[in-house]
């Protein structure tokens, strides 16, 4: 076939099949650079960035800056017994620069959370230093403080050699390295990141379920009810859609306020009793309910865009081969959804596991997720690394739940009303 | 939706049951915007029905909030709505002309690596928002725009392009190239063909697109909530700030005016939606 075609020649005497590949290649570049614009500003703005968040969580280069020559020396030192004089001296050198340039304290700070009393035995040895005499560094640093003599205190300096850490990503765990090196568990009433985890996951899959038990029904009236009706109700799902999530949000917190109408409502039919109003508010039940209506939208307009294309014969041919409505609607109609079901689901788990401002407001203490502690380590605390590595591990957690999506149904185009 | 006459009687009881379920269902979503409306009208201070509005007291209605949001002293509502404008409007049109023109790149049937761009593409809108406020504000912090109108519009365009691409990629799914080779033939240069054929065509699908940019960016908080400084508060950050100090019924004025900005876009992406059916409807 080839030499068929290459004997086929355009005007200009070039063989066609050179000629469309040169063609297709100036197509390629053409639809290429059509792309770049946006391409590379989202590689600068956004995908780096989020890079920069890794080598920003894993980051610890400050001890590693701040005792060069210690660790040169140390790169020898087998880590077992009391390292030699050469180490000794070097130590002393780096921190005598360090004392210069008034970054001491940050030193001691930082070695203080490897091996607790670290703090004090620096301060100590940056007083008498200054009547040290030269040579023999080991001995007179000894001799400031007992501890500087036990080999355990060395060892914690050398772990903080490695100019990278895990343990931001620990911490999020609620573990840390011990005195040791080893990884522990923090104390059974310290370990809050963990409880945030599961809460937001829990929060994230009952909001899932809820909004998939009220969204299944109205998707399925309105993708089977006369379009003159269907359009008036569609309203009833895309006004809330269009709306600002802090209108609803503020709505949610008139309602539910104690003096608000659902406990008025309450009252009214006899529930509560008017001294005795729930708190309805800054808990969990707030943060489900508000979160509830604000992501049904997100549920209801994949499910309805997917049964709309499901032709209402296939329910009558079920019934009228001998299935009750129930069975016709189970083998027939319900694994035709699937497809909504699972986009639908993924929007709203997604959406909801990432949520910030809702819980933060109608949340209160037991009500907030893990995203709120990243806030608050990015704009209270300052931890930026720490609520870098927070925000990988959630990110990760949401790659992997679109990672099974794909798996199981597949991921087709993301459709948008 | 009328059941016919044989119907047994426990389908019957099921079937209004159903419609009792869908009916909550309605009420629930939409119920909550219409207890804003009639208290933003409230006489008085506090967030309740009082009892003159449950007797439909003309006394126990008036327009101080309204006042009190457009005239206010140290009033805050002015400038926000005059930035959050500003924003909205230079973050759609950066994300239309960036968006639309990746999505005719994407559209190319000679587009290499195409799953991999478009990921790339619309990860933003994938990524929680959280994430995306934190790497985004480690980006203008960088580049020192972190509290600047333009950051602040930039990252909103990084928000606001994936949905300009969806919608214009979908768009142009069911375009007819031939019009633009027709074009061409007749010796058109290419810029010529975009504005005067595929744009006209495509353009319900791009201003949809834009639509979602701009309400994306109109009703942005997280984000902002890291980038802003004192010049650059918008209307969600001064509804947040609201919120989380005291509710005052000057904030429920404000999510009123929301409510009728939201009808309107609502209208207009549903003309749109429309349009853009029926136009492919003649392509077919």
């Amino acid at each position: 076939m080839s030499s068929e075609t290459q004997k086929i020649l355009t005007t200009d005497g070039i063989p066609l099949e050179v000629s469309l590949k040169k063609a297709e290649k100036k197509n390629k570049i053409k639809a290429f650079l059509l792309v770049c614009p946006l391409l590379l500003f989202i590689i600068i703005t956004y995908i780096f960035p989020i890079g920069e968040m890794f080598s920003r969580s894993i980051d610890d280069r400050m001890v590693t800056n701040m005792l060069p020559k210690t660790f040169k020396a140390m790169e020898s030192w087998d880590g077992k017994e009391l390292p030699s004089e050469e180490v000794f001296a070097s130590f002393l050198a780096d921190y005598r620069a360090l004392a210069e340039k008034k970054e001491h304290g940050k030193l001691g700070q930082r070695l203080n959370k490897e091996k607790n009393g670290f703090n004090t035995i620096l301060k100590k040895l940056w007083r008498k230093m200054k009547k040290f005499e030269e040579g023999n560094a080991k001995e007179q640093i000894m001799a400031v403080h007992k501890r500087f003599s036990d080999v355990k205190y060395w060892q914690a300096i050398k772990r903080t050699a490695p100019p990278y850490t895990m343990a931001k990503y620990l911490k999020g765990m609620d573990m840390y390295f011990n005195e040791d090196g080893k990884v522990v568990q923090v104390e059974e009433d310290r370990r809050i990141h963990r409880i945030l985890w599961l809460r937001t996951l829990e929060v994230a899959f009952f909001v899932t379920l809820f909004c998939f038990l009220m969204g299944y029904p109205i998707a399925h009236l309105l993708a089977t009810l006369p379009m003159k009706y269907s359009n008036l109700l569609m309203i009833c799902v895309l006004l809330p859609f269009w709306t600002s999530l802090l209108v609803r949000t503020a709505s949610w917190m008139i309602l539910l306020q104690q003096q608000g109408i659902v406990n008025d409502f309450f009252v009214w039919i006899g529930l509560v009793a008017d001294d005795n109003r729930p708190e309805m508010m800054y808990n969990k039940t707030g943060t489900y309910v508000a979160m509830t209506q604000i992501l049904l939208p997100f549920m209801v307009l994949p499910l309805y865009s997917v049964m709309k294309t499901i032709s209402p014969s296939l329910m009558r041919a079920g019934k009228s081969l001998g299935g009750t409505p129930f069975i016709a609607f189970w083998k027939i109609y319900f694994p035709l959804t699937i497809p909504g079901i699972g986009a639908g689901c993924l929007l709203v788990f997604i959406l909801a596991i990432g949520y910030y401002i809702t819980p933060a407001l109608v949340g209160g203490a037991s009500g907030t997720l893990i995203s709120n502690q990243i806030a608050y380590h990015m704009k209270a605390t300052l931890d930026w690394s720490f609520a870098s590595a927070m925000g990988l591990m959630l990110l990760t957690g949401v790659l992997v739940v679109y990672w099974i999506y794909n798996k199981l149904v597949g991921i087709d185009n993301i459709k948008l009303g | 939706m009328a059941l016919p006459k044989y119907t047994e009687p426990h389908y019957r009881i099921w079937h209004y049951t159903y419609l009792l379920i869908c009916g909550f269902v309605f009420f629930f979503l939409i119920a909550p915007l219409f207890v804003i409306f009639p208290l933003s009208f409230n006489a008085e201070e506090f967030l309740v029905f009082s009892d003159g509005m449950k007797r439909l007291d003309p006394d126990a209605f008036s327009l101080r909030w309204y006042e009190d949001m457009i005239y206010g002293t140290k009033n805050p509502w002015g400038a926000a709505a005059k930035n959050s404008f500003i924003i909205a409007i230079f973050a759609t049109l950066g994300s239309i002309v960036l968006g639309t023109v990746a999505a005719l790149g994407l559209s190319s049937r000679h587009m290499p690596y195409k799953g991999l761009i478009m990921a790339t593409l619309i990860s933003p809108m994938i990524v929680p928002l959280i994430i995306s406020g934190v790497a985004i504000f480690f980006f203008m912090a960088k580049v020192g725009l972190a509290a600047t109108h333009l950051g602040i519009i930039l990252a909103h365009i990084i928000l606001g392009t994936p949905f300009v691409v969806i919608t214009v990629t979908a768009t142009l799914s069911g375009f007819d190239h031939s019009v633009t080779r027709a074009a061409s033939s007749l010796g058109s240069n290419p810029v010529n063909t975009f504005l005067k054929i595929t744009l006209p065509l495509i353009l319900p699908g791009v201003i949809s697109g834009g639509l979602f940019a701009f309400v994306t960016s109109f009703d942005e908080v997280v984000v902002v909530l890291f980038l802003a400084g004192l010049e650059n508060t918008t209307i969600p950050i001064q509804m947040w700030t609201g919120l989380r100090e005291q509710l005052s019924p000057t904030i429920l004025a404000v999510a009123t005016c929301l409510i009728v900005l939201s009808v309107l876009i609502l209208v207009t992406a549903e003309l749109l939606r429309r349009r853009s059916e029926r136009l492919r409807g003649i392509n077919r």
